[in-house]
């Protein structure tokens, strides 16, 4: 555990960087201003030919894959802290970053076959 | 008095008071911090919302349409809007925290803090603008 902590530290602070930059913009488009109709959404073709691309995959696995990995390591320390679970550190620890594993996994298969 | 200290072998327990798990209502800069931490279950509910997404868009368009027709119900849109508060929390915190967790130098002095918050927004300014362009005209 000791010797992967820093890259567990890195894997939070990149994914915590892309969930800043990247996620408001793309949720308030998605989550709201197109199922409230105030734009236009991409039709289901248009977003096949954008899944297309590369660089489109790769930006889809990034704000997947990354802020899942913040998720991980920053919840992790909100249950120790916030509700006094010292006693339960290795569980918590597997169960947090093996969820984000597991996404990364189904969200790597996923864009590999689509 | 006493005659000098006793030794024992064990340290002794000092008292302590249990803290209530609810101990960061008690102070309006502790309910931020907690808020500010809790942000992460946000940002793990919309990457969690792309995947399920991917997961129709390979299914195939019905499931896409369906997909799409759940994000137009009231509990999906109540959902998207407090996770959009917490992302937008998360990401002013977080940029605004960045000079205290690395220093950058540049030609031996430091680069004050406005800077590199300053370079965050813009650097927030452009990566919305390039998503936004992408996501409107398909």
């Amino acid at each position: 555990m000791e010797r992967i902590t820093p890259l567990l530290w890195l894997l939070f602070s990149t994914g915590g960087t892309v969930a800043a930059l990247l996620l408001p913009v793309h949720l308030f488009l998605t989550g709201l201003a197109f199922p409230l109709g105030w734009f236009d959404a991409p039709s289901y073709e248009s977003v096949v030919r954008l899944m297309a691309r590369p660089l489109v995959r790769l930006y889809l696995f990034v704000i997947i894959a990354l802020p899942l990995f913040h998720w991980a390591h920053r919840f992790r320390y909100t249950l120790y802290d916030g509700l006094q679970l010292k006693h339960l550190t290795a569980l918590i620890a597997i169960l947090c970053y093996g969820a984000a594993v597991l996404g990364t996994a189904v969200t790597a298969y996923l864009l590999w076959t689509i | 008095m006493s005659a000098g200290p006793h030794y024992t072998l064990y340290h002794p327990r000092w008292h302590r008071r249990r803290v209530s798990v609810w101990w960061w209502l008690q102070k309006r800069s502790y309910t931020w911090f907690v808020l500010r931490e809790l942000t992460s279950v946000f940002v793990a509910f919309v990457a969690m919302v792309y995947l399920w997404q991917l997961r129709a868009l390979a299914q195939g368009p019905d499931a896409y349409a369906q997909f799409l027709a759940r994000l137009r119900t009231p509990f999906f849109l109540t959902l998207d809007t407090v996770a959009f508060l917490f992302v937008l929390f998360h990401a002013i915190t977080w940029f605004n925290l960045t000079p205290k967790a690395i220093v950058v130098r540049a030609r031996g002095k430091r680069v004050p803090d406005w800077v590199i918050v300053g370079s965050n927004y813009a650097a927030w300014l452009v990566a919305s603008a390039v998503v936004a362009l992408v996501l409107l005209r398909g």
